[in-house]
């Protein structure tokens, strides 16, 4: 309940600004760039939390990530609402146009369809449905979307890199965490260890090899 | 004859400068925000949006020029607010921000090159040198938003003839004034700097391109290119370049800054097209700022009457 009224502060003040007519001179613009920095961020919280499990110990911190997830896919909506709506009139041949054309927009639509299957097979039902592994591997399609998310950015940019590579600072560090975390359990020695226990009673997957 | 009167009312008169420069704090001091939950809120969103800064400028002469539109112009808090003027930070907001102790007197811009007479220019002298005109010109960005301001200036050709060119001359070339101690947050944004750009001779001849001290009624403010600039509203906002210091006569064409950064997405004629994209995006509508919905894009900006004949028998893809 904490994480999710804490995630939800920048969707409130967003709609504050909103409501006080306060979103800059280009209201437009503060929306679509907002949505878009909350996504990235709360991708990037999301891919934190494996990682900051193991090395520090904190088991518990896997009743986080779901919230999380869905809070990306939350802002990822809003992102791409404030783009169909105000940018493209809800035109939807326009809009496909706009994303078969540019590279920019085409990364950035990818990442959002397929942020799409990991929300709706969110549920514990569906885990369960789909079998832990099976339901592992789908979701390793988060290290793609933030990938293609950070990359969407980079590319919209004129020429001011900073905040862009940024993010691809945060997103290279967690996914460099898995694959040295992999090569070492290869070698059966893993660097950091989770009580396998402490997993089970979140109703998600053990969670070792994510 | 037509009798151009000084027009009497400022738009400083409709809102006052202080009242609206600082807007937030006057609805706080009219208790529209008073309780202490908005004081609390108010904190919060300082931080996402901070206030609006306050500019020094004063008030100018002039007389309506021609060109004007009569589409609504954008309001003047918007013009000085939202700026691409990366020197001072490539973030819109940063200019207001940051431009405030940029030094603009003494100044001088110098026209040299391919002339018999090359010389130097105070501001003094280039506010004498030709009457003030107010022209309210559509200005389009390549971002793909756009304003309508209500400039102040005169034809760049009143300036340029001034000279007398060799058969050499055959573009003009422009360069702002940098000073990275002035301007230190110019040093992330990716450019390289001084600023520079350029016009062919007739484009720089034409009478819609504007040379440009002023904007509502007063003194160009810093964040929009104080003290002096160019206005060539029928191609990208970046052409018309900001604070000029130097103004060259030569025989090929100049380079250009944007160009330098990215050429194949900043060409040197950067004509408004909304037939010719940008790589990575459509230039067929734009956001004029202050609207919800997008406008369609019209070519030269709307000013194809007075400059498509510039460019007959050119390909406008090609030469982009």
């Amino acid at each position: 309940m904490a994480v999710f009224l804490v995630s939800s502060i920048p969707f409130v003040l967003l709609c504050t600004r909103l409501l006080r007519n306060d979103l800059g001179i280009n209201p437009v613009e503060t929306l679509q760039h907002t949505t878009g920095d909350w996504t990235l961020r709360f991708l990037i919280f999301t891919l934190a939390i494996t990682p900051l499990r193991k090395t520090l110990n904190l088991p518990e911190l896997i009743r986080f990530r779901r919230m999380l997830g869905l809070f990306a896919f939350f802002y990822v909506v809003l992102h791409f609402l404030t783009y169909l709506g105000p940018d493209q009139s809800f035109n939807f041949s326009g809009m496909w146009d706009d994303v078969a054309k540019r590279k920019f927009v085409t990364v950035g639509f990818a990442a959002f369809l397929l942020l799409i299957p990991l929300a709706a097979t969110s549920t514990t039902g569906m885990i369960r449905r789909l079998g832990g592994k099976r339901w592992q591997s789908l979701h390793r399609l988060i290290y793609v979307c933030a990938i293609l998310g950070v990359i969407h950015y980079y590319w919209l940019v004129k020429s001011d890199v900073r905040k862009p590579l940024m993010y691809a600072f945060f997103v290279g560090i967690f996914l460099l965490w898995r694959v040295w975390d992999a090569y070492f359990r290869r070698k059966g020695k893993a660097p950091a260890t989770v009580r396998p226990e402490v997993s089970t009673h979140t109703n998600l997957p053990a969670e070792k090899n994510v | 004859m037509l009798i151009q009167r000084k027009t009497e009312l400022t738009y400083a008169d409709v809102t006052p400068k202080d009242v609206y420069a600082n807007r937030r704090k006057f609805l706080r001091d009219l208790g529209i925000a008073g309780a202490a939950a908005a004081i609390a809120g108010e904190r919060i969103l300082s931080i996402a949006s901070p206030n609006l800064t306050a500019y020094a400028t004063s008030k100018l002469n002039f007389v309506k020029g021609p060109f004007s539109t009569d589409e609504k112009i954008t309001p003047v808090n918007d013009v000085t607010h939202y700026n691409n003027f990366y020197e001072f930070g490539s973030d819109k907001g940063d200019p207001a921000k940051n431009s405030q102790n940029f030094r603009t007197s003494p100044w001088t811009v110098s026209v040299e090159g391919e002339v018999k007479s090359p010389r130097k220019f105070s501001m003094d002298e280039l506010l004498k040198l030709a009457p003030l005109e107010e022209r309210i010109y559509r200005h389009r960005c390549v971002e793909r938003w756009s304003i309508v301001v209500p400039w102040i200036g005169y034809s760049l050709s009143s300036l340029l003839k001034m000279f007398e060119p060799t058969p050499k001359a055959k573009y003009v070339a422009f360069q702002s004034y940098y000073d990275l101690g002035q301007m230190p947050q110019s040093r992330y944004t990716g450019l390289e700097y001084p600023y520079v750009e350029g016009l062919r001779m007739d484009e720089a001849m034409h009478p819609l391109a504007l040379l440009c001290v002023g904007m509502y009624g007063e003194t160009l403010p810093n964040q929009d290119g104080a003290p002096v600039r160019i206005v060539v509203p029928w191609k990208y906002g970046y052409k018309s370049i900001k604070s000029i210091v130097k103004i060259k006569f030569q025989e090929k064409e100049p380079p250009t800054t944007w160009n330098l950064q990215a050429s194949n997405e900043y060409g040197f004629y950067s004509n408004v097209n909304p037939n010719v994209d940008h790589p990575r995006w459509s230039q067929a509508t734009e956001h004029r700022l202050g609207e919800l919905f997008p406008r369609k894009t019209v070519i030269f900006n709307g000013y194809a009457d007075q400059v498509a004949s510039l460019y007959n028998g050119m390909d406008l893809k090609k030469y982009h």
